[in-house]
C-alpha cells in the first residue's frame, strides 16, 4: 500500500550508507600507513575504529529509542530504515578498520560477534518482509483467540457427539482434547507442523472405529469425523500462525544478546589495546 | 375518599427526591411515589462501586438532600438516612399508572389499582423507562431470570440463554461466550435492530461457532430444575424447543416513557424522539398544575435535578426563587451586565435574535448556559477556514464578514444584529469553509454543537431559519459565491433539503437526471454496474456536489450514488444548475475539471474492480464519516504491538487502540481505533458534556467524563471502553536493567486487580497532547501503521490496489 522500510524515502538511509562506505574504501585505498601493513592502529585504524564503534552503540540504542513513545521528530520507521542500512555499511568501515588483520583474540571476538548481530539482523529484514503476508493469508480475518475458542468449540461439540458412540469412541475423543497442547520447544513452535499431532491421531483412529458402528449411528459417526477433520485443520492453522509468528521474533533472541556480547568484547578490545600495547 | 395532598411527586430519583425534601421541610401536605422498593432506581442501578459525579462543579447544589462526588453506596446511604430524617412521606412500590387532571385538581392511579388526589403534580421520572420484562410464565421475580447484566466476566461455565436481538442482547451474548455456553434468542429471523458494528460482532461470533442462535424463536415458560439450573420453553417455526440453562438474560429494551408522559397530557413539540416537552420559567407543562423536572425536562445530571426539586415546590408555593444557575449566567454575561439585569437581557436576546425568539425562558437559560459570549474588535476572527470548530454563533451588537474567498480576505459577506453564521460546521461536522472575523465592535454569543442541536430537534421554528439560511449558504459556498440576490432567489424557489436514510438511493445509473445534490452532510458513495455487478468506484464525503455529470452531458445517470450514512444534500433544479453554469465562468470551468478527473477514474476503477470492493469495505468500517482513521497494512506489519504499547504509554498506561480486533480487507487491516467521526455518535448522550471537537478535527474525552458508559454503548466502531487509570511505571532502564515493576504497555493494576478511582471512557484522542503527532503511528518500526484522512483515501487505495 505504501512504502516499506527497505525503500523509505527514496533509499534516503541506504545511499547515506553507500557514501559512508565509499568514504571509508577511498581513505583506505589512499592511507599509507606509518609503519607495518594497515591496522586498528594507524591513524587511519584509529579514526575507523572510533567510526565503528559509534555505529555500534548508536545501532544498539535503538533498543531504547524504540521503547521512547511519543517523543522525537521521527518516525520509528525512519530509525529502523537507517538502523538496516548503516548496520550493513559498518562491516565495512569494521573490516577496514581491522585492516584484515585477524587472530584468535579478544579484537577477532569482537568483530565475530558483530558479523553475527549483522547476519541475524539481515534474517530478521527477510522475516519481516515475508511472513506478515503469510499471517494474514493464513488467518483468514481470525485472531487467535478467535482461532482457540473455535477449536475448544468443536471439542465441546465432539464431546456431545461421541457420548452416544461408545466409550472407546468417546474415550479417544476426551484424550485427543486433553493431549493437544500448543508450542513446547522452541524447534516445535518454530516447525509449525506436528507429525504426532493428537487431534490428527484422534480423527484417522476414530476414522477407523466409525466403521463398525451400528447403522443407527452411522451418520453420528460421519458428524463426528466432519467435527475432527475440522479440527485438524484448525489445528494446523493455529501450529502454523504461531510458527509464523515466531520465525518473526527468533532472531532478535540472536540480535540482542550478542549486542551485548558485543558490546562487552568491545570494550575489552578498546582497553586492552590502550593498556597493554 | 381516595387520600388528598397538596403536591405529588413522581420518581423518587435525585429530582423527586429533593422535591419532597423541600416539601417535607416547608410542611407540605406531599407524597412521594417510587415504583420499585428503594429510592433512587436510576443511580441503585448504576454498577456497585461506581463513582458519583456531581459536575457541573459551578453550579451550587440546593437542595434539602446532601450530593457530592462519591461512591455509589455513600450516595445512596446519605440520602437513605436524610429521607428518613427530613420524615418524608415516600410509598415504594407505587408506580403510577394514569394521571387525570379533573376541576378540583389531579386524580392519580397507583398499580393500576388505587387513586389518590392531589392539587399539583411534579414529575421526575426521569428518562429510563421500563424494562421490558419476558413476562412468560415463571419468569416473574426468578432470581435468575435477570434483565441487566454489571460485569460479564462475573460469569463463568454456566449456560446463559440471552433473550433479545439488539445491541444490549448481542453485547452481552459475545462478552459472556468468553466464559460460558451462550445461546441467543432471537424473535425474528435476523439481526436487524442492532447498528453495524454489532452486526458484524454476531455474525462474525456465529460462524465461528462462538455462542449458538436460536432464530424464530419466542420463549413461553420457564420451569426450575434441581439445583441452580431451569428449563426454557421456546416457541420456534418447527414447533416447541426446551432448552437447559443455568441463567436467563434478557435484553428487551425499555419502553420509553414519552407516552405515559403524553398520555398525562404534556406536548412535545416534535415527532423526533429526543425533544423535549414545552415548560414554563417555573417548569410548569401545558397542563397547569403538572411540572416536569429532571433528566425528562432535558436536565441530564443529579444536581441540575436536585436543584429543580428544590425550585418547584418554592414555585408551587407561590414563592419567586432565582435559579440555581443565575450566578453562571451572571459571570458568563458579566461584559453585558452593567447595561441590563438579567431578564432585561433574556429579553433583549429574544427581541434581537430571531432564531430565539421562539424559546421558552426556560430553553433560553439553558442555551445560554451552554454559551459562551465575545466582544471581538474589528478584525478579530471569530474562527478561521479549515478549522474543526463546530459551535454556532449570534451576533447581538456590531457586525462581522464572511471572507467567502480564500484568496482575498477583503471579499466579505456582512451579518449584523440578529443574524447568524457558524451552521454549516453545526451541519456538516467537517471543517469550516470560511474565515469569520468582526469588522465592528461586537457581542456574539457562541453556543455549544449540543445546545443548538437540542434546540433544532425540539424547536421547529430553530430548524426553520437555520434551514433555510444553510441551504442558501451552502449554494453560495459549494457553486456560486457571487451570485446576484436575484438569482438566487430563483434557485432558492425550487431548492430544497432532500435527507437520505443510511443506504438509501440517491439516484440510480440509467435515471434521467433531474438537478444535482450538494452533499451537506453525511457522505455518498458511487457506483456502477461492471461485468455484472455492482462495483463501487468513488467515496464523496460532505462539502462537495454529486449528479453534475449526467447534467453536464445532457445524458442519463451513468453511475448510482447511495447514502453511505445518513446524509443531507441541498438539491438545485437542472434548468437553475444549467443557468447557474451559463452565467458564471468558473462554475462552468470548475465542473468540466471535475468531470475530467472523474472519467478517468472510472477508467482506472474498471480495470481493477477490486479496489471497489475495498473502498467499499472500508466505507462500511468508517471511512464514510471518519475526519481520521487507522490503518496497518497487514503485509507490512510484524504484529510487534509497538503502536499499542506506544499509545498505552503516551495514555497513562491503557491503550486506545486494539491493533489485532477489527477487519481486515485485502491486507488492509483496519484496528479497533477511533474514527474521528464527522458527527461523533459517541457525542450528543454523553451527560457531563465531557466530549469535545478540537480545532484539528480530534474527538476526544475531557476530565468531565463521570463514567456512565453512555458513549461506549453508541459508538458503533467499539471504540470507546471503560477503565480504570492504571498506576504509575519505573522509568524504562529501570525496568530493562532491573526488572523493577512492569515494562511498556503492561498494566500492573490489571493483572492484580487493583484500582483506584472511577472507570471512566477511554478512546484516541490522536494524541493531540503530544508534540508530533499520533504515537502509535511513529513507533511503527515498519511504518505499517498510516493515519488516513478522507481526502486522501481514495488516492491512497487506488494508488496502492489491494
Ligand atoms: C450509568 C449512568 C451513570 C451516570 N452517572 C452520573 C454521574 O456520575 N453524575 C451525574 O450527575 N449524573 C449521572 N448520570 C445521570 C443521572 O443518573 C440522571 O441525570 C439522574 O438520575 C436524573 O434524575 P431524575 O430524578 O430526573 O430521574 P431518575 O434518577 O431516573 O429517577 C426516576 C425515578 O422514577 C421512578 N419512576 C419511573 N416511572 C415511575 C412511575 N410511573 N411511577 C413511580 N415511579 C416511577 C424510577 O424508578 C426512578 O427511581 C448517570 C446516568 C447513567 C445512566
Ligand atoms: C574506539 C574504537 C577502537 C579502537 C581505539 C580500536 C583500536 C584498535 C587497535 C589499536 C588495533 C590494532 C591492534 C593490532 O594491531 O593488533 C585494533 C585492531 C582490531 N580491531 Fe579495533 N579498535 C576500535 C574499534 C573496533 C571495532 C568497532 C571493531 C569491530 C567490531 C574492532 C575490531 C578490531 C579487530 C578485529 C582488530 C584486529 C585485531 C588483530 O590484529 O588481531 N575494533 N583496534
Ligand atoms: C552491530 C550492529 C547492530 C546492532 C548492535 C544492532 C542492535 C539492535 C538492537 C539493540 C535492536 C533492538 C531490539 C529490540 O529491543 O527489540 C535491534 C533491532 C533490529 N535490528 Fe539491529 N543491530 C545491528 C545491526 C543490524 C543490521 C545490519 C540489521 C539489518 C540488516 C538489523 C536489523 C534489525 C531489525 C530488523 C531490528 C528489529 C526492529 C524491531 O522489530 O523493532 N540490525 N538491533
Ligand atoms: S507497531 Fe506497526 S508493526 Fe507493530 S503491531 Fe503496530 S502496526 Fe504492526
Ligand atoms: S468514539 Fe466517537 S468519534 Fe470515535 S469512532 Fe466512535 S463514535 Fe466516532
Amino acid at each position: 500500500m505504501h512504502e516499506s522500510i527497505l525503500v523509505y524515502k527514496g533509499f534516503r538511509w541506504l545511499k547515506l550508507s553507500v557514501a559512508m562506505v565509499a568514504v571509508a574504501v577511498l581513505a583506505y585505498a589512499v592511507h599509507r600507513p606509518e609503519v607495518g601493513p594497515p591496522n586498528g592502529g594507524t591513524t587511519l585504524g584509529y579514526v575507523l575504529g572510533v567510526w565503528g564503534l559509534g555505529l555500534i552503540l548508536w545501532l544498539a540504542w535503538f533498543g531504547i529509542r524504540k521503547r521512547r513513545y511519543g517523543v522525537g521528530k521521527q518516525n520509528l520507521e525512519d530509525w529502523l530504515s537507517a538502523h538496516i542500512y548503516l548496520g550493513l555499511g559498518l562491516i565495512v568501515v569494521a573490516t577496514l578498520h581491522t585492516g584484515f588483520q585477524f587472530g584468535w583474540n579478544v579484537h577477532t571476538l569482537a568483530y565475530v560477534l558483530m558479523i553475527a548481530v549483522i547476519l541475524s539482523g539481515v534474517f530478521g529484514v527477510a522475516a519481516y518482509a515475508r511472513y506478515p503476508d503469510l499471517i494474514t493469508e493464513n488467518r483468514r480475518g481470525m485472531t487467535q483467540r478467535e482461532m482457540l475458542s473455535q477449536i475448544a468449540e468443536i471439542d465441546a461439540k465432539a464431546r456431545e457427539l461421541s457420548v452416544d458412540l461408545g466409550d472407546n469412541i468417546h474415550n479417544e475423543v476426551m484424550r485427543a482434547a486433553e493431549a493437544l497442547a500448543f508450542g513446547g520447544s522452541a524447534w516445535r513452535l518454530l516447525r509449525g507442523r506436528e507429525p504426532d499431532c493428537p487431534a490428527a491421531r484422534a480423527m484417522r483412529r476414530v476414522g477407523e472405529m466409525a466403521m463398525d458402528l451400528p447403522k443407527a449411528d452411522a451418520e453420528k459417526g460421519h458428524q463426528l469425523l466432519e467435527l475432527l477433520a475440522r479440527k485438524v485443520q484448525s489445528v494446523e492453522r493455529v501450529r502454523r500462525d504461531l510458527s509464523h509468528k515466531a520465525m518473526m521474533d527468533v532472531w532478535l533472541y540472536f540480535h540482542v544478546p550478542l549486542t551485548f556480547a558485543l558490546i562487552a568484547a568491545l570494550t575489552a578490545h578498546v582497553v586492552s589495546v590502550f593498556f597493554y600495547w | 375518599m381516595a387520600e388528598h395532598f397538596k403536591v405529588a411527586i413522581i420518581g423518587s430519583g435525585p429530582g423527586g427526591m429533593s422535591a419532597a425534601g423541600r416539601a417535607a421541610q416547608n410542611g407540605v401536605a406531599h407524597v412521594l411515589l417510587e415504583k420499585t422498593d428503594h429510592l433512587s432506581d436510576t443511580i441503585y442501578k448504576y454498577q456497585k462501586g461506581k463513582l458519583v459525579m456531581a459536575t457541573p462543579d459551578v453550579l451550587p447544589l440546593r437542595s434539602p438532600m446532601d450530593f457530592a462526588m462519591g461512591i455509589r453506596e455513600d450516595v445512596l446511604g446519605i440520602w437513605d438516612r436524610q429521607a428518613a430524617e427530613l420524615k418524608i412521606n415516600v410509598r415504594f412500590n407505587a408506580e403510577a399508572t394514569k394521571i387525570a387532571k379533573g376541576d378540583k385538581g389531579f386524580t392519580l392511579t397507583i398499580n393500576g389499582k388505587e387513586t389518590i388526589a392531589a392539587d399539583a403534580v411534579v414529575l421526575a421520572i426521569g428518562l429510563q423507562g421500563n424494562l421490558r420484562k419476558l413476562g412468560v410464565p415463571g419468569s416473574d421475580n426468578h432470581p435468575r431470570v435477570q434483565y441487566q447484566v454489571d460485569d460479564p466476566d462475573e460469569y463463568s461455565d454456566e449456560t446463559i440463554v440471552v433473550v433479545g436481538a439488539g445491541d444490549a442482547a448481542i453485547e452481552n451474548a459475545v462478552a459472556l461466550a468468553k466464559q460460558n455456553k451462550v445461546i441467543i434468542v432471537n424473535r425474528s429471523g435476523e439481526f436487524a435492530r442492532a447498528k453495524q458494528g454489532n452486526l458484524d460482532l454476531i455474525s462474525k461470533s456465529l460462524d465461528k461457532g462462538v455462542l449458538d442462535c436460536m432464530y424464530n424463536s419466542a420463549p413461553v415458560k420457564v420451569e426450575n430444575l434441581s439445583g441452580d439450573r431451569m428449563k426454557l420453553t421456546l416457541k420456534t417455526a418447527e414447533g416447541e424447543a426446551l432448552v437447559e440453562c443455568d441463567r436467563i438474560i434478557a435484553r428487551l429494551g425499555a419502553l420509553a416513557p414519552r407516552a405515559f408522559v403524553e398520555s398525562c397530557g404534556i406536548q412535545f413539540p416534535s415527532k423526533d424522539p429526543t425533544a423535549l416537552p414545552e415548560l414554563s420559567p417555573t417548569y410548569e407543562s401545558n397542563v397547569k398544575g403538572l411540572y416536569v423536572i429532571g433528566a425528562l425536562a432535558g436536565y441530564p445530571l443529579i444536581k441540575q435535578a436536585m436543584n429543580q426539586g428544590y425550585e418547584v415546590i418554592e414555585f408551587i408555593q407561590g414563592n419567586k426563587v432565582k435559579p440555581a444557575d443565575e450566578p453562571i449566567l451572571e459571570r458568563k454575561f458579566a461584559a453585558l451586565l452593567d447595561r441590563y439585569t438579567v431578564d432585561e437581557l433574556l429579553h433583549a436576546i429574544q427581541k434581537t435574535i430571531p432564531v430565539f425568539s421562539g424559546l421558552t425562558v426556560l430553553q433560553l437559560r439553558e442555551v445560554l448556559l451552554g454559551s459562551e459570549v465575545h466582544t471581538p474588535q474589528p478584525g478579530d476572527a471569530v474562527f478561521r477556514r479549515n478549522e474543526f470548530t463546530n459551535t454556532f454563533f449570534t451576533i447581538f451588537e456590531g457586525e462581522v464578514g464572511i471572507e467567502i474567498n480564500p484568496d482575498d480576505p477583503n471579499e466579505r459577506v456582512p451579518l449584523g444584529p440578529g443574524e447568524f453564521f457558524g451552521e454549516m460546521g453545526l451541519i456538516s461536522g467537517r471543517r469550516r469553509s470560511a474565515t469569520v472575523a468582526a469588522t465592528r465592535p461586537s457581542v456574539l454569543i457562541e453556543t455549544a454543537r449540543r445546545e443548538m442541536i437540542k434546540l433544532i430537534k425540539s424547536v421547529p421554528q430553530v430548524r426553520a431559519a437555520v434551514d433555510k439560511a444553510a441551504i442558501e449558504r451552502q449554494i453560495r459556498t459549494y457553486l456560486a459565491p457571487n451570485l446576484s440576490a436575484t438569482y438566487m432567489a430563483e434557485v432558492m424557489s425550487t431548492a430544497k433539503l432532500r435527507p437520505f436514510k443510511a443506504g438509501e438511493t440517491v439516484f440510480n445509473e440509467g435515471d434521467p437526471a433531474d438537478g444535482i445534490y450538494l452533499i451537506r452532510n453525511g457522505s455518498c458513495t458511487v457506483s456502477q454496474r461492471l461485468a455484472g455487478r455492482e462495483v463501487v468506484v468513488n467515496y464523496v464525503p460532505a462539502g462537495n456536489y454529486v449528479g453534475e455529470m449526467a447534467l453536464v452531458r445532457d445524458r442519463p445517470r451513468a453511475a448510482t450514488v447511495k447514502a453511505a450514512i445518513n446524509t443531507e444534500t441541498v438539491w438545485v433544479e437542472a434548468a437553475h444548475f444549467r443557468m447557474l453554469m451559463d452565467h458564471m465562468p468558473e462554475l462552468r470551468h470548475e465542473v468540466e475539471k471535475r468531470i475530467g478527473a472523474m472519467i478517468m477514474q472510472d477508467e482506472e476503477i474498471s480495470a481493477r474492480p477490486e479496489t471497489g470492493s475495498l473502498i467499499e469495505a472500508l466505507v462500511k468500517e468508517g471511512a464514510k464519516e471518519a475526519a481520521d482513521m487507522l490503518l496497518i497494512d497487514e503485509s507490512l506489519c510484524i504484529r510487534c504491538d509497538n503502536c499499542e504499547k506506544a499509545c498505552a504509554e503516551t495514555h497513562g498506561g491503557i491503550s486506545r487502540l486494539d491493533r489485532e480486533a477489527g477487519p481486515t480487507f485485502a491486507s488492509i487491516h483496519v484496528p479497533t481505533s477511533c474514527r474521528h467521526c464527522a458527527h461523533p455518535h459517541c457525542m450528543p448522550n454523553c451527560p457531563a458534556d465531557a466530549i469535545h471537537k478540537s480545532k484539528d478535527g480530534e474527538v476526544f474525552i475531557d476530565e468531565k467524563c463521570i463514567g456512565c458508559g453512555n458513549c461506549e454503548r453508541d459508538c458503533p466502531y467499539g471504540v470507546i471502553h471503560m477503565a480504570y487509570a492504571a498506576d504509575e511505571k519505573p522509568g524504562l532502564l529501570s525496568w530493562m536493567l532491573f526488572g523493577l515493576g512492569y515494562g511498556p504497555g503492561e498494566d500492573k493494576a490489571a493483572a492484580l486487580g487493583e484500582h483506584h478511582g472511577a472507570k471512566l471512557a477511554v478512546k484516541c484522542d490522536l494524541c493531540k497532547d503530544i508534540e508530533g503527532g499520533a504515537a502509535c503511528v511513529r513507533a511503527c518500526p515498519t511504518g505499517a501503521a498510516i493515519r488516513v484522512r478522507p481526502d486522501e483515501f481514495f488516492s491512497l487505495i487506488t494508488k496502492a490496489g489491494p
